[in-house]
C-alpha cells in the first residue's frame, strides 16, 4: 500500500516537474534581446532545451530534498540516529549514468547548432588546423519550414564586407566598396554579411545581443567573422571584453535596414565629407579638470586616477547625432 | 579491583616549545601549531573578506542607476578589480585552507601538518601579500585596473609611466600568494600522504580529507602555469620584453591559455573543500552515514583530472579554433558527472534521516539547493552557442557568484559553524545564526539572480554605466548586495561574543563521529594523547560501531 502511495505521489510529481519545465523552456525565449539574426533562433531553440533540461534536473532533485527536509525531521527529544544505509550500488551506477547521459547530448545538439552557426573563426587559425572542418553553412532553425524564404533569400545573396576596427574607445566601420567610413553600423537585412575585426590597441569584444554573436578583437589578427540580420530595426553593439577606462561607453548603434534604405544611406554618406564624430570617451575626457592627471571630473563623487587618453575622435562620413550625455550639474 | 585514579592530562594548552604565550597573544605569534595557523588564516581572511565585500557594496552602489555618477570610472575599474582580486586570493583560498589546516591533522589522527614551520611561513605571507596589494590605493595612479584575470594589452598600459605602478603590486600580490599556496600544498599532500593514524586505510579517511587532497593537487600541476604567466606579465611590464604585447609581437591571448589552466583548476581548489564540509555536516545533523561514500570521495580526484583540461572554455570568443572549442564544451560537460554523484549522494543522505535544522546544517542545505543551480547555469555555459552570447555578460557574473558565495561562502559559514565549538570550546548563540542564515540566504538570491536575466539580455560585465533597459534588475541586484553586507553583522556579533563568554560546549556537542571529536575543545596543544587507531569507515551514524580501537582490542590483536 505504501509503495503504491509513493509511486503514485512520485509520478504526480514527475508529471508536475515535466509540466514546469516545458512552460519555462517556451518562456525562456521571453528573457532574449529580439532575434535580429538567422543565428539568434539556433541559439534561442538550444537556450530554451537547455532551461527545459535544467528546469526539470533542478526540480527533480530539490523535489526529494525539500520533503526529506519537511517530513524527515526529528522529534524533540529524538536522540536516536537514522537508518544506517551506507549507499545503494543500483542508485549509484544510475545517477553516474544519468549526467553522463546528459551531458553527451547536450554537447551533441550544442555541436550540431554550432556546426549551424558555423562562425567563421579567425582564418589563419582555421586554415592551420583544421581546414574545412566547419562547412560554411548557413543559418538552418530545427524548424526550417518558417524560415524557408529567409534561407533562400540568404542563400541567395551576396556576401557584404564590412571591416570593423575597434580602439579605445571608439567602433569604426569601413565600407570598402563605397569607401565610407561611419561610426554607426548600418546593415541590410537578409544578406549574408562578413565582418573583418580589428583592434588597434587591447582586446575588445565585438557583442550584439540581437545577434547572440560575440567575438574578441584581437592586436594584430584580421578576423573575419559572418552573421547574417534578418529583421529590420535598431539595436546595440557593445564592447564586451574590458578595454580599460571608458570601456563602458564603448557602444554604438546597430541599424538594420530593408536594402533600398541601406543603399540610400550608402549614398548619403558617400555625399558627405568625412568630420569628426561624436566620442563619449573622449568628451568625458575633456571634461576632466587637469586631463593625463589624476581623470578628476566634477560631477561624480569620488575623484579618480589617471588614464590611459581615449583615441582621437575618428573621422568618419556618417556620425548619428549624439547629445553628449552629462548628468545635470 | 582497585580504584584507577585518572590523573589529570599533563597537556597543557599553548605552545609546544617553552616561554610561548597561551593567551589570545599566540595568535599574533610565528606559531607551528597547526590550530593556531588555521584560526591565523580564518580570521585574517575574513577581514579581507570584509574589505572586499566594501568594495562589492561601492559597485552595486554605482549601478544602481545607470550612470556613471558615484565613482569615477577609474575609481570603478579598480573596485571591481581589487573586489575580485583580494575575494579570492585573500578570502576563499586562504579561509579553506585555514579551515583545512585546521581539520585535517584532527581528521586523519596527526599531531600537526607534516612541516609544521612551513605552514607558518606560509601563513605569514598572506597578510604581507595583501597588505602589498591593498598599499597600491595609495600610490600615484592607484590600484590595478585591469579586472582580476590582468589580461593584456590592458594590464600592460601604464597611464603614469611609473616603474611602481598598481599593475606591478598587483603581481607581486598574487606571486606572494602563489607560492605561499604551493608550500601549502606540498605540506597538505605530504600530511595525508604520510601521516594518517594506524588503521586509516582511503576508504577510512573522511570525504573532507579527500576533498583537500584533490583541491591541493590542483594546486600543485595549477599554480606553477599561472605563476609562470605573471612572471612574464611582470617582464613585460617593467623591461619591456613582448611576451603578450601585440605592437612588439607578442600574443596577448597566449597569456590567457596561462591564466586560465590553473585559474579553473583554481575553481575547483575552492569548491572542493566546500563539498568535503557539506559531507561532513550533513551526516552529523541528519544521523545517518554519508550515502556512497566512497564514491563522492573518489569523485573528488575526478573533478581533479577532468578540471585540468577545461579551461579553454573561457576562451571560445578568443579567437580560438573550432575543434578546441568542440573539445573543451565535451570536457568541461563531463564535469557534471563527479558534481552529480556528489549532489545526488547529500540528497539520498538527509533522506529518511533525523534531520535537525541547526545552523551549520541550514547553510549546507542552502549551500547545496545554490549549488546545484550554479552547476545547472554552468552546463549552460559549457555549449559553445550559448556562450557565445552571454560569455562576457551578467549571465557568467550570476553563475560563479553563485558558485562562490551561494555554494562555497555558505559552506565556510556552515563549516566555521559547525567547528566553532572545538575551535573555541565554547557554543555559538543558534538564534543569531539562523537570522545570519536567513539573511544570507535571502540576499543571495536577490542579487545574484537578477544577474541571470540582465546577462541573457545583454549587459555586458565590468560595466560602470549601462543602457536604462537593464535599470529595474540592477536596483533589485543592489537591494540584495546591501542586504547581504548587512547579513554579516550577525555573524561578526554572533561569534565575538560566543568566543567570549558563550556557553562551555563540551567536547562533542553535536554527537558526531570522528577523531577531531574525540580530542577536548579546544584540542590540547599535541592534539592526541595517543595515536588512535581507526577500526572503522566515517559517518557509521545508526551502527552503533566504534570509530577506534580501545586498549582491550589492541592487546587481543597483539595477542593473536
Amino acid at each position: 500500500m505504501l509503495k503504491l502511495r509513493a509511486i503514485i505521489i512520485m509520478t504526480l510529481y514527475a508529471i508536475f516537474a515535466a509540466f514546469v519545465s516545458f512552460w519555462m523552456a517556451k518562456q525562456s525565449y521571453s528573457w532574449f534581446p529580439p532575434e535580429a539574426a538567422a543565428e539568434s533562433k539556433l541559439v534561442d531553440d538550444l537556450f530554451s532545451l537547455f532551461t527545459g533540461l535544467g528546469t526539470f534536473i533542478y526540480l527533480g532533485v530539490m523535489g526529494p530534498f525539500v520533503y526529506s527536509l519537511i517530513f524527515h525531521r526529528v522529534g524533540r527529544y529524538d536522540m536516536s540516529d537514522g537508518p544506517p544505509i551506507e549507499g545503494n550500488t543500483w542508485l549509484e551506477v544510475v545517477w553516474t549514468a544519468t549526467p553522463l547521459i546528459l551531458a553527451l547530448t547536450l554537447a551533441t545538439v550544442s555541436y550540431q547548432t554550432y556546426e549551424k552557426m558555423a562562425i567563421r573563426g579567425p582564418m589563419e587559425l582555421v586554415h592551420l588546423h583544421v581546414p574545412q572542418v566547419m562547412e560554411s553553412a548557413y543559418a538552418e532553425p530545427f524548424d526550417s519550414t518558417p524560415q524557408q524564404e529567409i534561407q533562400n533569400a540568404v542563400e541567395t545573396a551576396p556576401i557584404e564586407q564590412i571591416d570593423v576596427t575597434a580602439k579605445q574607445w571608439a567602433w569604426v566601420f569601413h565600407y570598402p566598396e563605397q569607401d565610407i567610413t561611419s561610426t554607426e553600423l548600418h546593415l541590410p537585412v537578409d544578406r549574408r554579411i562578413r565582418f573583418t575585426l580589428r583592434s588597434e590597441d587591447v582586446l575588445h569584444g565585438f557583442y550584439i545581443p540581437a545577434f547572440r554573436l560575440d567575438q574578441y578583437v584581437v592586436p594584430n589578427k584580421a578576423i573575419d567573422f559572418e552573421l547574417t540580420p534578418i529583421k529590420t530595426g535598431i539595436y546595440r553593439l557593445r564592447d564586451s571584453m574590458y578595454s580599460g577606462t571608458y570601456f563602458a561607453a564603448n557602444q554604438t548603434d546597430v541599424v538594420v535596414q530593408s536594402p533600398s534604405d541601406y543603399q540610400q544611406w550608402l549614398a548619403d554618406a558617400a555625399a558627405q565629407t568625412p568630420g569628426p564624430a561624436f566620442n563619449q570617451a573622449a568628451y568625458e575626457y575633456s571634461q576632466t579638470a587637469r586631463p593625463g592627471s589624476g581623470a578628476t571630473k566634477d560631477n561624480v563623487a569620488v575623484h579618480g586616477w589617471a588614464t590611459i587618453p581615449p583615441a582621437p575622435p575618428p573621422l568618419v562620413n556618417y556620425a548619428p547625432k549624439h547629445e553628449p550625455k552629462s548628468p545635470p550639474v | 579491583m582497585t580504584h584507577i585514579s585518572i590523573e589529570p592530562s599533563e597537556l597543557v594548552r599553548g605552545q609546544p616549545y617553552p616561554g610561548a604565550p597561551d593567551n589570545w597573544k599566540r595568535f599574533f605569534t610565528f606559531s607551528v601549531d597547526h590550530k593556531v595557523i588555521g584560526i591565523q588564516y580564518i580570521v585574517t581572511s575574513f577581514i579581507f573578506f570584509l574589505v572586499g565585500g566594501l568594495f562589492a557594496m561601492i559597485i552595486r552602489g554605482e549601478l544602481i542607476t545607470p550612470e556613471a555618477d558615484l565613482v569615477d570610472r577609474t575609481v570603478y575599474n579598480a573596485l571591481f578589480t581589487m573586489h575580485g582580486s583580494i575575494m579570492l586570493f585573500f578570502w576563499t583560498f586562504p579561509v579553506l585552507v585555514g579551515l583545512s589546516n585546521y581539520l585535517v591533522p584532527l581528521m586523519i589522527g596527526a599531531r600537526d601538518m607534516a612541516f609544521p614551520r612551513l605552514n607558518a611561513v606560509s601563513f605569514w605571507m598572506i597578510p604581507i601579500a595583501g597588505v602589498l596589494m591593498m598599499a597600491s590605493f595609495l600610490i600615484p595612479g592607484g590600484p590595478s585596473q585591469s579586472g582580476w584575470w590582468a589580461y593584456p594589452p590592458v594590464s600592460l598600459q601604464n597611464p603614469t609611466g611609473n616603474l611602481i605602478n598598481g599593475q606591478v603590486l598587483w603581481i607581486l600580490a598574487v606571486a606572494i600568494s602563489g607560492v605561499s599556496s604551493i608550500m601549502g600544498a606540498v605540506n597538505f599532500v605530504t600530511t595525508i600522504f604520510k601521516l594518517r593514524a594506524p588503521g586509516m586505510t582511503w576508504f577510512r579517511t573522511p570525504a573532507f580529507v579527500w576533498a583537500v587532497l584533490g583541491a591541493q593537487l590542483i594546486q600543485l600541476y595549477g599554480l606553477p602555469a599561472l605563476t609562470g604567466g605573471a612572471i612574464m606579465l611582470l617582464l613585460d611590464l617593467t623591461i619591456g620584453t613582448s611576451f603578450f604585447t601585440p605592437e612588439r609581437g607578442g600574443d596577448p591571448i597566449v597569456y590567457q591559455h596561462f591564466f586560465w589552466f590553473y585559474s579553473h583548476p583554481a575553481v575547483y581548489v575552492m569548491v572542493l573543500p566546500a563539498f568535503g564540509i557539506f559531507s561532513e555536516v550533513l551526516p552529523v545533523h541528519a544521523r545517518k552515514p554519508l550515502f556512497g561514500y566512497r564514491v563522492i570521495a573518489v569523485s573528488s580526484i575526478l573533478i581533479t583530472v577532468i578540471s585540468s583540461v577545461v579551461w579553454v572554455h573561457h576562451m571560445f570568443a578568443s579567437a580560438t579554433p573550432p575543434w578546441m572549442r568542440m573539445f573543451f564544451m565535451v570536457t568541461t560537460m563531463l564535469v557534471a558527472i563527479p558534481s552529480g554523484i556528489k549532489v545526488f549522494g547529500w540528497v539520498a543522505t538527509v533522506w529518511g534521516g533525523k534531520i535537525r535544522f541547526t545552523t551549520p546544517m541550514l547553510f549546507a542545505l542552502g549551500g547545496i539547493s545554490n549549488w546545484l543551480f550554479a552547476g545547472i547555469t554552468g552546463i549552460f555555459l559549457g555549449s559553445v552557442p550559448i556562450d557565445l552570447h552571454v560569455h562576457n555578460t551578467y549571465f557568467v557574473v550570476g553563475h560563479f557568484h553563485y558558485v562562490l558565495y551561494g555554494a562555497i561562502v555558505m559552506a565556510i559559514y556552515a563549516a566555521i559553524y559547525h567547528w566553532f565549538p572545538k575551535m573555541t570550546g565554547r557554543m555559538f548563540y543558534e538564534g543569531l545564526g539562523k537570522l545570519h542564515f536567513v539573511l544570507t540566504y535571502l540576499g543571495t538570491a536577490l542579487i545574484f539572480l537578477p544577474m541571470h536575466p540582465l546577462g541573457l539580455m545583454g549587459m555586458p560585465r565590468r560595466v560602470a554605466s549601462y543602457d536604462p533597459e537593464f535599470a529595474y534588475w540592477n536596483v533589485v541586484a543592489s537591494l540584495g548586495g546591501f542586504l547581504l553586507g548587512l547579513s554579516t553583522l550577525p555573524f561578526i556579533l554572533n561569534i565575538v561574543s560566543s568566543w567570549i563568554r558563550g556557553e562551555p560546549a563540551g567536547n562533542n556537542p553535536w554527537r558526531a563521529i570522528g577523531l577531531e571529536w574525540l580530542v577536548t575543545s579546544p584540542p590540547p596543544t599535541e592534539n592526541f594523547e595517543e595515536i588512535p587507531t581507526v577500526i572503522s569507515p566515517p559517518y557509521r551514524y545508526g551502527t552503533g560501531e566504534p570509530l577506534i580501537a580501545t586498549h582491550t582490542q589492541l592487546e587481543i590483536n597483539q595477542a593473536q
